[in-house]
């Protein structure tokens, strides 16, 4: 038998039409007659719209119309948000402003022309009297009375507010108590392919076809449909290649509900691309939370309870999911640890800002960055070694499933194992004694540790907005060959190679034999999409369950033209054999007689082809341990990254290059929040980091060398045993480098830097501990 | 409105007539329809749109495409000779140096610039090579064993050859 592929680093079948620029991204589709879109924004955070005078647009050579938001107001809906927050105050969010508009890049108008540079030359032709009001910046200012309010009618700037439980009893039991704020800044997710959509409209097959790039093409068809009012059924959304997402296009936008209204209205196929500028005001932004954090410890380090309250910058409007990024913050407070009581409250601010939503993480790299640096300032208010903090406040690896008091259970850990890999790849001990004869010599090196839980494979559906099963049809077709159509819709993760592994070893054919179909709803049953390290775990698990079904169906056909009992044959790991006579049909063969239908048992249906809609009963918990070395130069406040050392527990790996690329990426956009990114508005609203000229991403250059190790407990959740893994290097990574920083500084007493770490912040808080 | 211009694009030579103002990148894309160069910014900051021109690597979305009159200018598309990817090429497939893809088509034709160059670069200078190239997905590192692999492989060849 064919050496297993699943486990193996086998090279990713996406990747020849990747390298040779064949493939096609939404604005690589050309279509006849085809026309331009492209929209007159807000250059103000909030201001009243006075009027809107389109004459000279609309007399320049090659304009087709020029689209408001009066036009649009009964005909495209408004943009859906699907969390559910208790006493959610909820702005009607139609897709282009009408008397008002509410933050920098809030759409006002659409050009169609006949070519791109036609449709932005007559954007500017437009007179827009926008009367600029105050707006609503700072979240934490927007919660003081009398600021300017994002949305006048609400009376308040707070969107919602959860209190946490009273747990002061447990709070006097504490012989200290740990006191932080902690800063999350808004990042701007930056994909490297900004958003596209196409609109076509085929008034004779009454056919709306919309390509968009998009993380969840079904969802996105039932929501454009629910907003245009037009038939689900009609309504076809085709993803093709999709340029990276970050959970910034787990959404949807009103641009996706306005294409398809102009396209019907045209009868024109309509395209539009975001420029980089657009896609910095006007897709969402992620984090964007402060944390005032108070825990309760022993002296030996123990933790008895933690109060943690957020207050949430959500943006002006809720997008798909804004108002649920600090719930799910709170759904893994604790991180890795036991800590029995915790008060959670929550602010949920309106700003005159981009919306906040998920961008990699969503959430959980706030939490995880709390509870991580938590972990340091205990160890130094108790003067304790921080491994020890950690590992006296594990669970142990008998003691899963774990549930803790934030209401989910984990499913499986070994938390210590990940941390002393770690420890040991990155020589912790002998990195303290080095230390010591460093700052003798006056060098300022420094360790930084986290110790990572996440939620992935998103999830059981009760707990998730919108279903969180995936779904996975396998058809044998008549040759032999398969055909996988998967629900989830991968951009960058490889599951065309992933699923393709292993649905190899399960029906014991070849990878270049199978072909795995997704992003077309058309072609592909209705799925959930990839987001939330979802993809294989759900999906991958829903590929698996359809071969078994598809399995089942092929045995009975093997026994009935083996001319044996239905137990007398075995699957022999690419057919199904009749025990002990030397008679085998491949799985091939199986195919051909199912077409065939000549040779089938009584009342079976012909064809081979199975279908599966796999509900996970719970979510997986990954887990890791993360650190990493650095030296500050204490006079200009720059630091080396020394080393960096990642060790991530994803359970069972399917194809562990790929797990390696999501580690590195992961920690790519990690480093960039600790280190460099940060989306800052000012006072008035207005984005000062709205290209890549302002707003840092790590470049080559900026990166460390990552070495990469596992650990692997597989989740009893899922038969494949894998976890996920897209999310984990973000997660893992963005409290090391502070950590490492502040420990590095430690001679100074110094407490905390918020992210960024920029040279001139790590210098100031040194001038200040001088001084102090 | 239109302007002649003569250009030699993945060996094929042609006359084109274009808008005066129209970016190189959009030419390419929109008029001879090689979507291979992909836009990432539009500003000359992401390099996706990096094409070869002369032999140069440049950033197609900073110059016009009437300042490229007379050029021959290489896009991703005609990189591979033959059906055999270049080197490069393959080293990012070997090495999983792409994800989601949108940035490749830029970084390839990067380092194929840098391996012109230096065709035995350390990894620090790989990175100095590629660092007007972004990308979001992969952290860089197997971007690295990329090039690296490329040139390993280029140097063996050229030492059988010789």
């Amino acid at each position: 038998m064919a050496q297993k592929l699943v486990g193996q680093r086998v090279k990713r079948v996406e990747d020849p039409r990747l390298i040779t620029g064949t493939s096609h991204y939404v604005d690589d589709i050309h279509l006849p007659g085809m026309l331009y879109a492209a929209f007159l924004r807000s250059p103000y955070a909030h201001a009243r719209i006075k009027s809107i005078k389109a004459d000279l647009a609309l007399q320049h050579p090659g304009v087709v119309a020029v689209i408001t938001g009066k036009e649009t107001k009964d005909k495209c809906g408004t943009v859906p948000c699907a969390a559910a927050v208790p006493d959610l105050k909820r702005p009607t969010h139609y897709c282009l402003a009408l008397d008002r508009a509410y933050f920098v890049g809030h759409p006002v108008a659409i050009v169609i022309a006949n070519d791109r540079y036609t449709a932005r030359d007559a954007v500017d032709l437009i007179d827009v009297d926008f009367e600029p009001l105050p707006a609503a910046s700072d979240p934490e200012a927007a919660l003081k009375s009398g600021a300017p309010l994002a949305h006048p009618e609400f009376r308040t700037n707070l969107a919602f507010k959860t209190e946490g439980a009273d747990i002061s009893e447990i709070f006097k039991k504490a012989d200290k108590i740990v006191k932080q704020k902690l800063l999350n800044q808004r990042l701007v997710p930056c994909a490297m392919e900004p958003r596209g959509v196409i609109a076509h409209w085929l008034p004779g097959e009454q056919q709306l076809t919309l390509w968009s790039s998009t993380q969840i093409p079904h969802l996105m068809r039932t929501q454009v449909a629910l907003m245009l009012g037009f038939p689900e059924n009609r309504l076809r959304v085709i993803t093709p290649e999709v340029g990276g997402g970050f959970g910034s296009k787990l959404n949807v936008y009103a641009e996706e509900s306005l294409l398809g209204y102009v396209s019907m209205k045209l009868k024109k196929p309509v395209k539009w691309i975001e420029t980089r500028r657009e896609n910095f005001t006007g897709t969402i932004h992620g984090r964007g939370q402060v944390a005032e954090i108070e825990m309760a410890v022993k002296n030996d380090g123990t933790i008895l309870g933690m109060k943690y309250h957020i207050v949430s910058d959500l943006g002006a409007y809720h997008q798909l999911l804004t108002p649920a990024m600090p719930i799910l913050t709170g759904l893994v407070l604790t991180g890795s640890y036991k800590i029995p009581s915790v008060s959670l409250s929550v602010s949920g601010v309106f700003t005159n800002r981009m919306s906040t939503d998920a961008y990699r993480g969503a959430g959980r790299p706030e939490a995880t960055y709390m509870i991580e640096r938590m972990m340091d300032r205990i160890a130094q208010e108790l003067k304790l070694d921080p491994v020890e903090v950690r590992k006296k406040n594990f669970p142990k690896p008998e003691e899963f499933p774990f549930a803790t008091p934030m209401g989910v259970v984990y499913d499986s850990g070994n938390y210590t194992l990940a941390l002393d890999k770690c420890l040991e790849l990155i020589g912790y001990q002998k990195f303290r004694q080095e230390q010591a004869e460093a700052r003798k010599q006056g060098r300022h090196i420094g360790i930084g540790l986290s110790c990572y839980v996440e939620i992935c494979a998103l999830g059981p559906s009760p707990a998730m907005p919108a279903g969180g099963w995936e779904s996975a049809t396998v058809r044998l077709e008549p040759t032999g060959k398969v055909t996988i159509l998967t629900g989830a819709s991968p951009h960058g993760q490889g599951q065309e190679t992933s699923f393709a592994q292993i649905a190899a070893d399960e029906l014991g054919v070849k990878l270049e034999d199978i072909i795995v179909v997704h992003g077309d709803t058309s072609i592909v049953q209705y799925g959930i999409g990839t987001f939330g390290s979802r993809a294989t775990a759900v999906g991958g698990t829903a590929v698996y369950e359809a071969i078994n079904k598809l399995k089942a169906k092929g045995k009975k056909i093997a026994a009935h033209n083996l001319g044996v009992e239905e137990n007398a044959v075995e699957w022999d790991g690419s057919g199904f054999a009749a025990k002990g006579q030397g008679k085998r049909l491949s799985i091939g063969e199986i195919a051909l007689a199912a077409h065939l239908a000549k040779m089938l048992p009584q009342d079976m249906e012909p064809g081979l082809s199975a279908t599966h809609f796999y509900e996970p009963k719970n979510f997986t918990f990954p887990f890791g341990a993360h650190a990493v070395t650095v030296d500050v130069d204490i006079e200009t406040g720059a630091f080396k990254i020394l080393r960096y050392v990642a060790v991530d527990d994803c359970g069972k790996v399917i194809n562990p290059m790929m797990v390696d690329g999501q580690v590195h990426g992961g920690i790519a956009q990690g480093l960039g929040q600790a280190l460099y990114e940060e989306a800052v508005y000012d006072e008035n609203g207005q984005l000062l980091t709205g290209e890549f000229m302002d707003y840092a991403l790590p470049r080559t250059t900026h990166m460390p060398w990552i070495e990469c190790d596992r650990t692997e407990t597989p989740t009893p959740v899922n038969p494949l045993g894998v976890k996920g893994v897209g999310e984990a290097g973000t997660i893992g990574s963005t409290p090391v480098f502070v950590n490492a920083v502040v420990d590095a500084l430690a001679p100074f007493g110094i407490k905390h830097i918020d992210m960024p770490l920029k040279p001139e912040k790590i210098w100031r808080a040194i001038q200040a501990a001088k001084r102090a | 409105m239109g302007h002649k211009i003569q250009l030699t694009i993945n060996g094929n030579s042609a006359e084109y007539e274009v808008e005066p103002r129209m970016l190189l990148v959009h030419f390419l894309r929109d008029h001879v329809s090689l979507t291979g160069t992909h836009i990432g910014c539009e500003t000359g900051i992401c390099g996706a749109c990096t094409v070869l021109l002369n032999g140069e690597a440049i950033k197609s979305c900073m110059i016009f495409a009437v300042q490229a009159d007379g050029a021959e200018i290489i896009t991703i598309e005609g990189l591979a000779k033959d059906e055999k990817l270049h080197a490069v090429q393959e080293g990012f497939w070997e090495h999983h140096g792409l994800q989601c893809g949108y940035c490749t088509p830029g970084m390839i034709i990067s380092g194929v610039q840098l391996l012109k160059r230096n065709s035995d670069p350390s990894d620090e200078e790989i990175r100095h090579g590629l660092v007007g190239n972004l990308c979001r997905c992969t952290g860089y590192q197997h971007i690295v064993e990329a090039v690296r692999y490329a040139a390993k492989k280029t140097n063996e060849a050229a030492t059988k050859e010789g």
